[in-house]
């Protein structure tokens, strides 16, 4: 029975925490609860791609499962179809909020007042139900109802923090997020207008009749620039360096793995789901993308060198890294999507592995100043040196995750010869090492003696622990891809229409 | 002129959102920028409702003897879009004030100045 109902449970279940967790006592319970419910949902979505996986490998004629809400059949009522890139994308989220968890409990009784932290975990868990909605929804609709759950929460997040730019980072957010949601709203309507349909599969048939009227043209364009605000796509990222920058360390390691990575899911499923390969041929997307990819990328990479707080510098590094993603879009062929796939999947660890070192110094010694981290290589040799190993990764030496990501992105670009971004990835990943050295340097080959981290202490356990399974998630993903690449693949071709 | 006013709710929708969004990038008192937010979404609100209308359609609720109803699906979308920016209001009212307790004004520039010279 809970099989049949898994892809609607997945969204559910926190759904329905987030006000237990409201009313719970603050501190431990409130976490203890919120820690089972988000490794319930690991274990759903893991069984979800499980599921997704096992049919892919047989000749079933329906490689995808769909749910009708309240058994009402779709188009009248909402739809939740998994097909491989859900059940990916859902997996991800949900693995990042279960390994969040342990670390949470040290983290938010640091850096946020006793008082909040029942709230706190409630917030969390709705922004975990809005992006898992995201995911698992097959109604364009429902899509943005979900869309503002998770958005919503995340400005509450965010404005938790210790800081009072916390606020000003919130509103700033709030302001844009909801922009590109009424762009989106706005696209919808007009998609709706010309074809009558909400869903996506529905939508997906009858677009191609009706492609050729401005309205739909129109729909298209402000759907694109709606999410292109949500993902950050370089020149619309203004919102994000302040926002990870000033959040609790843990809102920024959840959101940074999740929320930008759900919005380049949405991207690829409203071009190539609703759209079509073919449609989006005839208009300049895809060159769009490869432009902004390329330019988000090197400016991205070139401004986060000359940060000075450490958080502000890998926020800028993750607008790079969305640049890559959406150049894998931009390629519109299976071995760019499969990249773009495991790029989100991998980025997911891996940034979240360096701001779990980050937030492990922040707990340290209260500041993500670069100047501040003199000499902490040697007083925190285990958070040292699993940053090095994530800063690896997110470079893309080989060995780590980030390495398969960048393999395949340029064999996209090889296979449609596209020596500029061939040039730019790896000039990007130049820049990645240039801002990674800077961060070593100064934490290794600077002395702690006569600052005042000369008695900081290792980070504790509660926190080291996830962080090393991530690191370890990331030696791990750069050698075994039967799970990332082995999923994205077909999952890619899928979506290009089963052309090879 | 036959164009304009015909189609008079769309003109009035495009005249809305524009000022509203206008109204969101340009002002700097926080609360009128909240305000500018709330026109442009209302302008896609009276979008979807004028998109809802079918040429002599009655209003969409069971009646004797007539045949033909606006859609009323347009209006259920919009029921919950409005929730959503009651709620989009709410919160960015909250943040104000609390930005208000923190920094003493809610002008965007003076805030500016307060963290440039730190």
């Amino acid at each position: 029975m809970i099989e049949e109902h898994l892809p609607l449970l997945i969204v559910v279940i926190p759904l329905l925490s987030a006000p237990i967790a409201a009313v719970l006592p603050n501190g431990r319970i409130a976490w203890l609860f919120s820690t089972l419910i988000s490794f319930i949902v690991f274990y759903l979505a893991s069984t979800q791609l499980f599921e997704i996986s096992s049919l892919a490998s047989t000749d079933a004629p329906v490689k995808s499962i769909q749910y009708a809400l309240g058994n009402w059949p779709p188009p009248i009522g909402i739809e939740f179809k998994i097909d491989g890139a859900n059940a990916l994308v859902a997996l991800i989220i949900s693995a990042i909020a279960a390994i969040c968890m342990p670390y949470a409990y040290t983290s938010v009784a640091r850096e946020i007042p006793e008082k909040q932290t029942a709230l706190f975990y409630s917030a969390y868990l709705l922004c975990l139900t809005g992006l898992l909605g995201i995911v698992q929804t097959g109604d364009i609709f429902n899509l943005f109802v979900f869309l503002e759950i998770s958005s919503l929460s995340s400005y509450a997040l965010i404005s938790l923090g210790k800081q009072r730019r916390a606020l000003t980072a919130a509103y700033q957010y709030l302001i844009m997020g909801t922009i590109g949601a009424t762009f989106f709203l706005i696209g919808v309507g007009l998609l709706y207008a010309e074809t009558g349909t909400l869903n996506m599969t529905d939508l997906a048939q009858r677009l191609p009749e009706v492609f050729e009227y401005r309205t739909v043209h129109s729909g298209f364009a402000f759907i694109l620039i709606g999410i292109a605000l949500k993902l950050a796509l370089f020149p619309l990222h203004l919102w994000l360096p302040n926002a990870y920058t000033y959040a609790p360390s843990i809102v920024t390691i959840f959101l940074a793995a999740t929320a930008t990575k759900v919005a380049v899911y949405v991207m690829i499923r409203i071009i190539f789901t609703v759209f079509g390969i073919n449609l989006i041929e005839s208009t300049p997307t895809r060159e769009l993308f490869l432009l902004l990819g390329m330019a988000g990328v090197i400016a991205a990479s070139i401004t986060a060198i000359y940060q000075t707080n450490a958080k502000r510098l890998f926020a800028y590094s993750s607008v790079a890294q969305i640049g890559y993603m959406v150049l894998g879009i931009g390629f519109g062929s299976v071995l760019g999507l499969t990249a773009s796939f495991v790029h989100i999947f991998n980025h997911a660890i891996m940034k979240a592995a360096l701001f779990m070192a980050l937030g492990a110094i922040m707990y340290r010694i209260s500041s993500n100043h670069i100047s501040d981290m003199r000499g902490l290589a040697r007083k925190m040799p285990w958070t040292f040196g699993a940053f090095v190993i994530a800063g690896l990764s997110l470079i893309g030496v080989p060995g780590t995750a980030g390495f398969i990501s960048k393999w395949y992105l340029v064999l996209a670009a090889l296979e449609q010869q596209a020596w500029i971004v061939v040039a730019v990835i790896l000039t990007g990943s130049l820049l990645a090492v240039a801002y990674i050295w800077k961060l070593v340097e100064i934490m290794y080959f600077n002395s702690a003696s006569e600052t005042k981290n000369d008695d900081v202490k290792e980070a504790p356990l509660s926190l080291l622990l996830p962080l090393w399974l991530l690191v370890i998630a990331n030696l791990y993903f750069g050698i075994d891809t039967s799970v990332t690449v082995g999923v994205a693949e077909p999952t890619a071709a899928m979506l290009l229409g089963g052309k090879p | 002129m036959q164009l304009i006013i015909d189609n008079y709710n769309y003109w009035l929708v495009i005249i809305l959102m524009m000022a509203g969004f206008y109204t969101v990038i340009s002002r700097s008192n926080l609360i009128k920028k909240i305000a500018g937010l709330n026109i442009f979404q209302v302008s896609v609100f009276l979008l979807y409702i004028s998109i809802g209308h079918v040429k002599g359609g009655a209003a969409p609720i069971i009646e004797e003897g007539v045949k033909l109803y606006s859609n009323p699906l347009p209006h259920v979308l919009i029921l919950t879009a409005i929730v959503v920016g009651v709620a989009t209001t709410a919160l960015g009212l909250a943040l104000v004030v609390r930005i208000k307790e923190a920094y003493g004004t809610i002008e965007e520039d003076d805030i500016h100045k307060q963290d440039q010279s730190l």
